[in-house]
């Protein structure tokens, strides 16, 4: 599809502001979208440092460099940093950017909407990083905020419950601007099924978010009424119980866990057909299976909670619907496998990370499986397992596809093609420690050695001191990133409208860079193909 | 954007905006039914309450003997005591039963607790039916106060055979003003 794109008119909808109130007043998606990926590439950061904190201390055994508590706020602090400020924002900015253009819209349905669901971020995360210097030390209960520990929290605990509220409210206003502008701003022609799968899965992603991120409001604010105004949902000399607060976060925290992933899901079944130059095998089954996936992930939240006492009818129902999720995720990982087959691969850095993704997403897979096990799980169960499998399905699952992606669409976002040497550097170097990091966590989890701890017995001492060596490497190699961003977007080789020999989408029919305005005027229907991702 | 795509966008937002705040009251919801799934199923170690009349219709086992054994504890902020005057006991399911409790202040203020029951095994919790209880009511204790406390129960017969020990615990908790006692 190399039609050369009509676009180049500029818009003339009068002048627009420079320099910072460009930035605090646009409505235009890309600007937000550049936002929202420049706030989650800072948030990745602050979180990162956070993380190398924790490998620090955990070196070698002992308490060396930080105080028992301050290590728990780093734990609990780097969890919320990383989910709520690095991937989820990411996701939204991906989703700003690339749906407009993916769908032929000249922008998203809510324009100011967006600006606003951008700027509660940065306050939010300013009120919650605050937290550092409050007396009593920031959060230090685990991102999970179970009672009766998290409302011990010092001073930290409203400021917590408030930035809890406001990075949901700003995620639900992305959800509802997504879905509203995938529902109604198609261009003529652009079905449903003919969709790519990352504006698919963020559909379903988006409902997922609104249907879940509410029911966390409300947990939050059980627990802010129980510390300041006598309720007693969660304190058992009132009449409440502490377990109840698990069942519902983690009514939450479970397609939380999918709304980190799906949008992944999407970006590497657009990635894996354009190097291996053939559609997506599965089209339909990919969304079918995306779509089983989110309703799966509302019944099987109580797998996080086996070992509280549930009756035996419970435990063996959540483990059941636990495993069943593995059928439409194997369908997903079949059908990668499938594109990927008797084809002409090419093995550019977005290939790379996707390829990267597939199989360590899987491994995680496959840990997530054993946890899913009743029995198995009272072992595993708060061990450094289930660290290593949620990394694996994290970092090398979303954040390798947000790599991916980056390295996809920034051809395409800033008109240059980036370093392709340095970005391989960065690709091997990652995938490398990242595996380094996490791999002796499994082992470390097997033999027992419990999460959320700054100390340890001497026996686990030799696989975390080359976990945290993995862990350094891993950090450093992500400084390579943005030395690859700042390049790209000061110059280099001109990129082309296509950029990529395989390409197939709409948004690559648009310049590199796009105009301002994406779709203008809505693309010949034509030109419209579906089921290629 | 044209006229029609405004309108169509309100309409989803405000379908979404509904969703939203439903969600928001679905979580509340889950207050309410997680205490009436727990009462239904006897989980949590939510124990009965019933009328010992109900119980003494049922047909009895003579020869079948459970042993009951009660654990206290107090809160780490209620200067009490607080202990069972007999550790275990053997109890004949259908047959009411008595055990009691004694309680001390030890503090020099008077003070407010109330003590929140728990059965376990947990599938065992409602065949465990009180039909007096101290748990019922808040408990004021003036200083260096004793008081001895009673609590009434019937095993249900229908309890099932493998269960041969239950354990009845309770905690002292300060009384919150707001709360509600059960
Ligand atoms: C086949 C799919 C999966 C299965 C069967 C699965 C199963 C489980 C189970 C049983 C646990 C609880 C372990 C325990 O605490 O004892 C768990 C924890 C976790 N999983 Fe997964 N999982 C799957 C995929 C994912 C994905 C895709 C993500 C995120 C992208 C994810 C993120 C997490 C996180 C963050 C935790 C830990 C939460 C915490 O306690 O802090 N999982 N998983
Ligand atoms: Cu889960």
């Amino acid at each position: 599809m190399s039609e050369v794109a009509t676009h180049h008119h500029d818009d003339h909808h009068g002048a627009h502001p420079t320099g910072i109130m460009r930035w605090l007043t646009t409505t235009n998606h890309k600007d937000i979208g550049t936002l929202y990926l420049l706030f989650s590439l800072m948030m990745f950061f602050i979180g990162g440092t956070m993380a190398m904190i924790i490998r620090l201390e955990l070196f070698q055994p002992g308490l060396q460099f930080v105080d028992p508590q301050f290590y728990n706020s780093m734990v609990t602090m780097h969890a919320l940093i990383m989910i709520f400020g690095a991937v989820m924002p990411a996701w939204t900015g991906f989703a700003n950017w690339m749906i407009p253009m993916m769908i032929g819209a000249p922008d998203m349905a809510l324009p100011r909407l967006n600006n606003w669901s951008f700027w509660i971020l940065p306050f939010a995360f300013t009120m919650l990083l605050s937290t550092l210097f409050m007396p009593g030390g920031a959060p230090a209960g685990g991102w999970t905020m179970y009672p009766p520990l998290v409302l011990q929290t010092g001073d930290a605990f409203p400021f917590l419950i408030f930035a809890v509220h406001f990075m949901g409210a700003s995620s639900i206003a992305g959800a509802i601007n997504v879905v509203a502008t995938v529902f109604n701003m198609r261009a003529p022609g652009m079905t449903l099924m003919k969709l790519p799968l990352f504006v698919w899965t963020w559909i379903i992603t988006g409902f997922l978010l609104i249907a879940s991120i509410p029911v966390l409001a409300g947990a939050v604010t059980m627990l802010l009424t129980d510390k300041f105004f006598g309720t007693a949902f969660f304190s058992a000399a009132g009449g409440g119980d502490p377990v109840m607060f698990q069942h519902i976060f983690w009514f939450f925290g479970h397609p939380e866990v999918y709304i980190l992933i799906l949008p992944a899901f999407g970006i590497v079944s657009a990635i894996i057909p354009t190097f291996a130059r053939k559609p997506l095998f599965g089209y339909s089954s990919m969304v079918y299976a995306t779509g089983a996936i989110a309703f799966l992930s509302f019944i099987v939240w109580a797998h996080h909670m086996f070992t509280v006492g549930m009756p035996l009818a419970g435990e063996l129902f959540f483990m059941y619907t636990t495993v069943l999720i593995a059928v439409p995720t194997g369908v997903k990982v079949f059908n990668w496998v499938a594109t990927m087959w008797q084809s002409s691969m090419t093995f550019e850095t977005p290939m790379l990370f996707a390829l990267g993704f597939v199989i360590l997403f899987t491994i995680g897979g496959f840990s997530g499986l054993m946890l899913g096990v009743t029995p198995v799980d009272f072992q595993y169960h708060d061990t450094y397992f289930v660290v290593a499998h949620f990394h694996y399905v994290l970092v090398t699952g979303a954040v390798f596809a947000l790599m991916a992606g980056a390295y996809f669409w920034m051809p395409k976002w800033t008109g240059h093609m980036y370093d392709e040497t340095l970005a391989k550097w960065h690709f091997w170097l990652s995938v490398i420690s990242v595996n380094v990091l996490f791999f002796p966590q499994h082992f470390l989890g097997l033999a027992g050695m419990p999460r959320r701890i700054p100390d340890y017995a001497v026996q686990f001492a030799d696989f975390n001191m080359v976990s945290s060596i993995g862990g350094l490497g891993y950090g450093i190699s992500q400084i390579l990133f943005v030395i690859i961003v700042v390049k790209c977007v000061r110059g280099g080789e001109k990129a082309t409208d296509e950029v990529w020999e395989g390409a197939q989408g709409l948004e690559w029919t648009l310049s590199s860079p796009p105009p301002y305005h994406s779709f203008t005027e809505a693309p010949d229907p034509e030109s419209i193909t579906g089921g290629h991702r | 954007m044209n006229a029609s795509q405004k309108k169509a966008n309100s309409k989803t937002v405000r379908f979404l905006l509904l969703a939203t705040v439903l969600m928001f009251g679905f979580g509340y919801s889950l207050v309410p039914l997680y205490d009436v799934f727990c009462e239904i199923t006897g989980l949590n170690g939510k124990t009965g309450r019933i009328v010992s009349a109900d119980v003494e219709s049922k047909e009895l086992y003579d020869d079948r003997l459970v042993e009951v054994e009660f654990v206290t504890s107090v809160s780490a902020d209620l200067p009490w005591d607080f202990e069972p005057t007999v550790e275990k006991m053997l109890v004949r399911p259908g047959v009411e039963t008595r055990a009691d409790f004694i309680v001390k202040n030890n503090a020099n203020y008077t003070l407010v607790g109330n003590a929140v029951p728990s059965v376990a095994p947990n599938a065992a919790a409602k065949f465990f039916n009180k039909t007096e209880c101290f748990c019922f009511t808040k408990q004021s204790l003036e200083p260096d106060q004793t008081l001895t406390m009673p609590v009434l129960f019937v095993v249900d017969p229908d309890l099932p055979q493998e269960v041969k020990l239950l354990t009845l615990g309770y905690t002292f908790f300060e009384s919150l003003d707001l709360a509600s006692v059960d």
